[in-house]
């Protein structure tokens, strides 16, 4: 018999806690590599990958914030939402007694903790219905630390002379990461969305830390800013732990939708090195896969959508 | 490598400069956000003798419980500029010579530990298990039903907790160093030099 939803999704929890995606640790090694071995830098990032060895190994959160639990669900038609919601709330509660997660939900009215890591809106959950038969859930958890400095601006932004254009964007992404420092647990994952309102331009940003750190931005403009941000960032020397080195971001990852002519919003999504990430898709005959990338479409309002400039 | 054996007096702490990599030993009690809040408005007398010449850890851990025995799983620092408002007056109140977290503090806070000799020592954020295994015993803990697990009081017994000085008692602070030279790269980056 096959596991049930609710044993899946505890199962996902704790993946997701505990075993840093492959691309993410690839990165962290590249970055050891290129500090001088010995200073604070290339230490700091020493403990952090043993930290990821340590924490698979024993099935303890590679964070002790296990942060806000983000779940996209693509289903078909058929399935009951309400009920897979009420499923993934129960998993919640039960990976937070097994300790996979940290009782996080605090009551902002009485300061109280709910003890369980539920609560209004708590976790995070968007469903979006496709066209296949199965069902794939994903769950991202994004610490405090590093939603304390993610940020949003409004251009033009003028203290760096940043217009309504890629060159606008580019000035507040930098203007973004060096007031972050190492505040949001640097070497980050910067997501950046660009367009949209306060709401969905953060979404879209925050879409955009479902991508594999290697992968290549469709919109050729994108990819070419992304990739000079991602030197740019790095030249910064704010490095790990912002201890000063050459490495402090992972990844820049761009996307963009459509504005009203008023807005032009850059919001910046930053992620913290442990971008903890999983994914398993549920095929109708109840066989469970695992996902060791993240499938490609994950995050996009529909499987299929194309952004601006497409 | 410095060792640290906890508790520490003034003059010890003088000895140690921004950049220096330390492994302490022995009692520490972790206090964050609503732990700091409460420590500035009731001014509790109990944590005083927990606190004097110690050090304030700025976590919020993972703890399992098997028989009334609690176990830190996953134990890393929190960010401490959110406690750059109180830190000050606990450090002139309750003396801890160490404040342990991540991303440094404010000028503040640097004033205050060269005046009442104390030290920030930077923890790697994020790498909770490995820190968790340099906790080896939790002694109590205080106020847990009040502010829920992660903001509660943990008294912790570590062995070898390492971490780097980033601010010193004689208002040397790698945060400060390290934003201006990368200010200096920003304003290059954008050609307003």
């Amino acid at each position: 018999m096959p596991p049930s939803f609710k044993d899946t999704f505890v199962e996902l929890l704790r993946r997701a806690s505990t075993q840093l995606p492959q691309d993410v640790t690839t990165a962290l090694r590249e970055g050891h590599a290129a500090e001088i071995q010995g200073s604070p830098a290339s230490n700091a990032l020493e403990t952090i990958l043993e930290n990821i060895s340590l924490s698979r190994r024993n099935s303890t959160p590679l964070c002790q914030d296990t942060g806000t639990n983000i779940w996209h669900v693509y289903h078909p038609r058929t399935i009951c939402k309400t009920a897979i919601e009420e499923i993934i709330r129960e998993a919640t509660a039960e990976a937070c007694q097994r300790s996979y997660l940290r009782a996080n939900a605090v009551d902002p009215i009485t300061n109280l903790n709910t003890g369980n890591n539920l609560g209004q809106r708590f976790p995070v959950i968007s469903f979006y219905e496709w066209r296949s038969s199965a069902i794939r859930a994903a769950v991202m958890l994004k610490g405090g630390g590093c939603e304390n400095v993610s940020c949003q601006y409004a251009l033009p932004y003028e203290p760096i002379h940043a217009g309504r254009d890629l060159e606008g964007v580019r000035r507040v992404v930098l203007d973004g990461v060096f007031n972050a420092q190492g505040r949001g647990c640097a070497p980050g994952i910067i997501g950046v969305g660009v367009g949209g309102d306060r709401i969905t331009g953060m979404i879209e940003a925050k879409h955009q830390l479902w991508r594999e750190l290697g992968d290549e931005n469709e919109n050729p403009l994108l990819s070419k800013l992304e990739k000079r941000l991602y030197s740019e960032c790095n030249q910064l020397g704010i490095g790990p732990m912002g201890y000063g080195g050459k490495t402090t971001v992972l990844g820049v990852k761009v996307g963009a939708i459509h504005r009203v002519p008023a807005s032009y919003f850059v919001s910046i999504s930053y992620m913290c090195w442990a971008s903890r990430r999983a994914c398993v898709t549920i095929a109708p005959s109840g066989k469970l896969t695992y996902h060791k990338r993240v499938p490609r479409y994950f995050g996009c309002n529909t499987p299929n959508c194309k952004g601006p400039s497409h | 490598m410095k060792t640290i054996q906890l508790p520490i007096n003034g003059n010890d702490i003088q000895k140690l400069r921004v950049g220096d990599e330390v492994q302490i030993s022995g009692h520490m009690v972790t206090a964050r956000d609503m732990a700091h809040r409460y420590m500035t408005d009731q001014w509790p007398d109990w944590l005083v003798p927990l606190l004097r010449d110690g050090a304030i850890y700025h976590c919020g851990p993972v703890v399992s419980q098997n028989n009334g025995v609690y176990a830190a799983l996953s134990a890393g620092p929190t960010t401490s500029i959110r406690e750059e408002p109180y830190a000050h007056r606990v450090i002139a109140r309750y003396g801890p010579r160490l404040l342990i977290g991540k991303g440094g503090m404010g000028d503040k806070t640097l004033e205050a530990m060269r005046q009442h000799g104390a030290v920030y020592i930077h923890a790697t954020g994020g790498a909770a298990s490995v820190i968790a295994k340099s906790i080896v015993h939790i002694h109590a803990v205080h106020m847990l039903a009040e502010f829920g697990a992660p903001e509660a009081f943990w008294e912790l017994e570590v062995e070898n907790f390492t971490g780097v000085v980033t601010m010193d008692a004689h208002g040397g602070s790698l945060h400060r160093t390290v934003r201006e030279a990368s200010q200096k790269q920003l304003f290059a980056l954008l050609g307003d030099t």
